[in-house]
């Protein structure tokens, strides 16, 4: 018989953020489909707001570990805490959100208590009475459906791949779940955040487009000059008025990481591809990106696709994009940012 | 006084990102097709570690770095041939699977035992480095229980810069959601740190430390070990391929100013 554990950290204020409420849907849902009963765990300065939060879930109990000690994202706090939980739930699957922090933490976990682990889950279903889930290998190329024998089984899910779970608030009774920390403990320390300017924040996961710049904006252009400048001001100006997150190519970066006068803002953080994210958007719109495999495979996750190229034989025309404008990027953006201002 | 480090990087091969890939059932579970004949690189991310490592060996005379690297030996031959020519490092090869298939608490044990053999081995001079998810499995798992392995709680991931602060602490920070960094210090090694893409561009080829490194890599492979991956307790109940073509529609000969008014009704679409 299963065990099935919600584990999931606070934020700052003491909720529960969007992806961990999606990774209790996607609990209750394995919880019902194996019979098995749900439990829940939480980490965090005061976690009592997030139960509160999640009382109706039908989590059977309500672990926490709480303190100030536990209020930073941290290897060995986390790690301490989501072991104690684990074990206090003798759990056999634990599911939790894969954020950063736990994305750090619960492999080592799973280390720790002899079990196993997959990251970057995008669903975990049951078939006969089996957990089984699904996630991608060789950066979104191909999806499979993995299935395991030892436990504990640790499951990460990726934001985006459930709905949020949204009961009613009401009040949990939290069992407090003790961990004895030691000087090895709080070797690290975490000192801040580092973020751009809120006006210079350029990567927003919630924008319902990604707009992708491609080194094309930089190149030389139809009459013979670049025009940087130029490149700047339209896609900065369209940002600011969709309210569109921005992607890269990785070819646009590097140029920006040489040191060249060339669209400050980009930096590796809004490379979209192999070696960068695969943000999820319902829509994306290709800019000057010619759309070559190793940038595609972070689109898996973009609904729908629109690209802008002066060649008709890019790569977008492969299939990869709904529609193809073969069109001048300067030149359409302009007109775009105008009707966008009109609005 | 600065610390000699001693910075141990794990990472493995992966097949070129412009290969076309295609999943196959084995008897062992799945595969690529031709696995072996696919030109492979270096792990992108664990790449950036190894350059990373590098660079830090360099401004702290003394350290030294080691790449471990668990592979199919003739690939890793393949693969170091242009490697060993970017950086210094003494290579520890075992001879394995670098498949995105293969479980990577079982490849984390084989790592782990791979650090605890370097003879002379300091924790308090310990850098355990690795590239925060792997270009083929992508799972972001095996570094963690590296270092919990070695019994290393300092960990962090999707690290982009690290600095060395003047009573030796580290500075260190972390992809967090958003596009920003998390920043910690560290007062005390080993620590572990799972790379992204961090600050530093590839260095170019140097045949001189080709030739240094040439002398060690050639006697690590004829060493290494062979590893069996029994992946314990897995099973793949289906491997498959995107059904991703679209019906790309090609827009020609439209003016630019039909487009846009196209693109702002289709954005504002919901
Ligand atoms: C190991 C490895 C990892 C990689 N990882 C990534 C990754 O994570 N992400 C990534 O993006 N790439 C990655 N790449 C690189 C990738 O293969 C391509 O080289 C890169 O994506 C090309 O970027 P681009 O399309 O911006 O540039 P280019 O290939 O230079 O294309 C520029 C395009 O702009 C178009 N253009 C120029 N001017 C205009 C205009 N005025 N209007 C419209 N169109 C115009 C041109 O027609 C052309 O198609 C990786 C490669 C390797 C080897």
């Amino acid at each position: 018989m299963e065990t099935i554990l919600f584990l999931a950290h606070t934020e700052a204020d003491g909720s529960l953020g969007k992806a961990a409420l999606e990774t209790l849907t996607a609990a209750q849902a394995l919880a019902t489909g194996l019979g098995a009963p749900l439990l829940a765990g939480l980490i965090g300065g005061n976690v009592q707001p997030a139960a509160n939060q999640i009382a109706s879930c039908g989590a059977q109990r309500f672990l926490g570990v709480a303190g100030a000690e536990f209020a930073p994202s941290r290897y060995s706090t986390d790690s301490a805490a989501a072991e104690a939980l684990a074990k206090a739930a003798a759990a056999t699957i634990v599911i939790a959100p894969a954020t950063s922090r736990c994305n750090r933490v619960l492999a080592g976990v799973a280390q720790r208590l002899g079990g196993r682990i997959d990251g970057h889950v995008t669903g975990a279903t049951t078939a006969d009475g089996k957990p089984g889930l699904t996630r991608w290998y060789y950066r979104q190329r191909m999806e499979a459906v993995v299935q395991r024998t030892r436990r504990p089984w640790f499951i990460l899910l990726d934001p985006g791949c459930s709905p949020a779970w949204s009961g009613a608030a009401g009040t949990a009774s939290v069992e407090a779940v003790a961990v004895a920390l030691t000087a090895a403990h709080q070797r690290t320390v975490v000192t801040g955040v580092q973020a751009p300017a809120s006006d210079a924040q350029t990567i927003r996961p919630d924008a319902k487009l990604l707009f992708v710049a491609g080194a094309g904006w930089t190149k030389t252009q139809p009459d013979g000059k670049t025009h940087p400048e130029e490149a700047e001001q339209l896609i900065l100006g369209f940002l600011g008025k969709a309210k569109a997150s921005l992607g890269s190519t990785k070819s646009l970066v590097d140029l920006s990481g040489e040191g060249q006068a060339v669209l400050k803002f980009m930096t590796h953080l809004n490379q979209v591809g192999q070696t960068g994210s695969t943000p999820r958007h319902p829509k994306g719109l290709a800019t000057c990106c010619h759309g070559e495999e190793p940038h595609t495979v972070g689109w898996r996750f973009i609904n729908e696709r629109r690209a802008i190229n002066l060649n008709a034989n890019c790569s977008w025309a492969q299939g990869k994009a709904d529609v193809l404008y073969v069109a001048d990027s300067f030149a359409v953006m302009r007109k775009v940012n105008e009707l966008l201002a009109a609005k | 006084m600065p610390t000699a480090y001693q910075i141990v990087v794990c990472g493995s091969l992966v097949p070129d990102p412009l290969q076309t890939l295609e999943p196959v059932a084995t008897p062992t579970g799945p595969a690529l097709k031709n696995e072996m004949m696919l030109p492979a690189v270096l792990d992108p991310w664990a790449g950036h570690a190894l350059f990373e490592a590098a660079n830090l060996a360099k401004q702290n005379p003394g350290s030294k770095v080691w790449l471990v690297s668990v592979g199919p030996k003739a690939k890793l031959q393949q693969v170091m041939m242009t490697v060993a020519q970017k950086v210094p490092f003494e290579l520890i090869a075992i001879d394995g699977p670098a498949s995105g298939f293969a479980e990577s608490a079982e490849i984390a044990a084989a790592l782990a035992e791979a650090i605890q053999g370097i003879a002379g081995l300091d924790k308090a001079r310990l850098l355990v480095f690795g590239g925060w998810e792997s270009a083929s499995r992508g799972a972001g798992t095996t570094m963690q229980m590296v270092g919990e392995r070695l019994g290393i709680v300092d960990q962090f991931q999707g690290v982009d810069e690290l600095t060395v602060q003047p009573d030796g602490a580290l500075r260190i920070l972390e992809r967090i959601e958003g596009g920003k960094h998390q920043v910690s210090t560290c007062a005390a090694l080993p620590a572990l740190l799972g790379w992204a893409t961090g600050n530093l561009a590839e260095p170019p080829n140097n045949p001189q430390v080709g030739m240094l490194n040439m002398r060690t890599v050639m006697p690590a492979l004829q060493r290494a070990k062979a590893l069996k991956v029994a992946n314990d307790g897995v099973a793949f109940a289906s491997v498959s391929l995107p059904k991703q073509r679209r019906e790309t529609k090609i827009v020609k000969d439209q003016s630019p100013d039909d487009i846009a008014r196209e693109i702002v009704e289709w954005i504002g679409k919901e």
